[in-house]
């Protein structure tokens, strides 16, 4: 891993971008790594796309302001490709990674020539399958941690466990499926040849 | 030993303040500081801290109680940002004079008008000569470490004067960061207990507090006001040392990082100075002798400890995230500038207004402006020392 690692979130309002990027922050947290999580606050409101940021390193992180070159950018929300410049600053040794069902030459031309990495996840499908109900941010959480490596998949998954369980502590009956939606999406990233 | 933790810059501050423990918190909510008196209040429900707290109705009625509770004999606490400062304005100086050492946690934001709810020190500008003491934090764990060092320089007994520990606006205060804690005891052991000298409900000494100040009285009182501020610098020092043998983290008046052999240097305060720290790294692999002086104490302004520190760099800017629309540079610019006349002190210096109202400040921003004193030092002209740094200008867009 290089010591320091920048990921870029772009989201909708609601879809819990924020709350995956504070999360992910949390993980590598407790694998020993110096870590920063925030958000681009903007005039918020459901629906709208929203910016979320992670600096991830083994060294004390310094630099405080927004991330404009990523090594990662993850898009929970594929209709954000039409309207938003997602692979802006994107490192072409970097990758992006996608909710989405699109195939990989539709999403080439919504890239615009992007030369990295892209991998796809049908977050969809997974939380509705796990979950019972649409929430991308758990499914593409792990397809972060499966794409970028910054956290072996056993200690994340033990490691989350934890934090659902502080993050739900009023509703335990959800903590199952947000497992079972980390584990199934662990299995469920492909890479667009 | 120390806790390893990830928080927020409000959830440190909420933290510093629930081992402090005080005796009452008085608060009104306001973007981006709501979340301290948020977390706090709950620390209050759950049993955490034995503190009253205050939901007050405004600001203004936020600092009165604070005032009312510190001058009955209690430590009293407060957080706000923007606007709610600039409510409390006219009792802040109440609060001064009156010797209170109360301590206020100000999460840093643009005053309106228009209406912006980022970051900005344009609050914190606003209350310079208040008489508070003032100290600025890069970090969350800085304003933690801060808010730690606060009571032990406010309620010293040469200084004893109001202190707010600002730090910025959802650059720190909503990002999440790794930050190392103290254990609560040891927080409790170092701020100790707070036993005024002076105080209303002591019935063995009735004493009367704010009376009126004519002609006769007030000059001197204000001169007291002024020399408690001069021993601030020193009593701020001690407190640090106490500070650093505890938790090994070093804090002085101000923070020189590869200002040593500098020959270009930049001037800032609050979280900007850990984005120049990564810049003048970067500089300095490509062998440009970039420097910054981080100011950590803004009142008492440390002006001779500045210009001295300042003395052998080839160019300076001081980064100012205010607008003071005086028609000259930035409030902290004219404090640095002075410091250095004064201290006979001639180095190139130039003003830039930088981020506000939340425009970010990029790597990039603080290069250019290393740039700029480089081609200085080379041409020994400065065109204009009133300058803007990430402004948009009408046919250039940025």
């Amino acid at each position: 891993m290089n010591d320091l690692i920048e990921i870029r979130w772009h989201g909708r309002g609601g879809q819990g971008a924020k709350t995956a990027s504070l999360l992910l922050a949390d993980a590598a947290f407790n694998t020993g790594k110096y870590i920063q999580g925030f958000p681009e606050y903007g005039a918020e409101r459901m629906g709208a796309p929203i910016t979320a940021y992670n600096r991830i390193s083994t060294t004390p992180i310094r630099i405080h302001c927004n991330i404009y070159n990523p090594d990662y950018v993850v898009v929970v929300d594929d209709t954000l490709l039409n309207s938003v410049d997602v692979t802006a600053g994107l490192k072409e040794s970097g990758a992006i990674v996608i909710n989405t069902t699109k195939d990989g030459e539709t999403l080439k031309k919504l890239l615009k020539g992007y030369k990295g990495h892209i991998y796809t996840i049908d977050a969809r499908t997974v939380s509705i399958e796990t979950i019972g109900k649409y929430f991308p941010n758990t499914p593409m959480l792990a397809a972060v941690v499966k794409v970028t490596g910054i956290i072996p998949e056993k200690d994340f998954l033990k490691d989350m466990e934890g934090s659902f369980k502080h993050k739900f502590a009023k509703k335990p009956e959800v903590i199952d499926g947000n497992m079972k939606a980390l584990e199934v999406a662990l299995q469920r990233v492909v890479k667009v040849q | 030993m120390s806790i390893r933790e990830r928080l927020s810059g409000n959830e440190a501050a909420a933290t510093a303040m629930r081992q402090i423990n005080p005796d009452v918190v008085a608060a009104f909510p306001i973007t981006p500081s709501t979340e301290i008196p948020q977390y706090f209040s709950t620390f209050v429900s759950n049993g955490a801290v034995d503190t009253e707290f205050v939901a007050v109705e405004s600001e203004h009625s936020a600092m009165s109680a604070c005032i009312g509770a510190e001058a009955a004999g209690a430590r009293a606490m407060t957080a706000t940002s923007s606007n709610g400062l600039s409510f409390m304005w006219e009792v802040l100086y109440i609060a001064s004079s009156l010797r209170l050492p109360i301590v206020m946690s100000l999460v840093n934001r643009a005053v309106s008008g228009p209406l912006n709810i980022h970051n900005d020190h344009s609050d914190a500008m606003g209350a310079r000569d208040a008489g508070w003491i003032m100290l600025f934090s890069e970090s969350n764990q800085e304003a933690y470490d801060n808010l730690l060092m606060a009571h032990r320089i406010a309620e010293h007994k040469d200084v004893l004067l109001p202190l707010m520990v600002c730090q910025d606006g959802f650059i720190t205060s909503h990002s999440i960061e790794t930050i190392d804690l103290l254990e609560d005891d040891v927080v409790k052991k170092f701020i100790g207990a707070y036993k005024p000298e002076h105080y209303l409900l002591n019935s063995k000494e009735p004493i009367s507090m704010g009376p009126l100040d004519l002609q006769p009285y007030l000059f001197e009182h204000k001169e007291q006001q002024a020399q408690a501020m001069r021993n601030a610098k020193k009593v701020i020092l001690e407190v640090a040392d106490e500070f650093e043998k505890l938790t090994g983290r070093k804090y002085g008046l101000f923070e020189e990082y590869k200002l040593d052999d500098a020959d270009v240097a930049i001037v800032c305060m609050n979280s900007t100075a850990g984005t120049t720290k990564f810049v003048v790294d970067q500089l300095r692999k490509k062998g440009i002798k970039a420097g910054l002086l981080k100011i950590r104490v803004f009142r008492p302004f440390p002006a001779e400890e500045i210009a001295k520190a300042l003395s052998k760099v080839k160019a300076v800017a001081v980064l100012d995230k205010a607008e003071s629309l005086n028609a000259m540079g930035g409030a902290l610019f004219t404090d640095v500038t002075s410091a250095m006349y004064v201290n006979n002190v001639h180095v190139p210096t130039v003003s830039y207004i930088y981020g506000i109202g939340g425009r970010d400040t990029k790597t990039d921003d603080i290069e250019k402006v290393y740039n700029d004193l480089l081609e200085i030092v080379e041409t020994g002209k400065i065109d204009n020392p009133y300058r803007h740094l990430g402004l948009r200008t009408k046919g250039a867009e940025k």
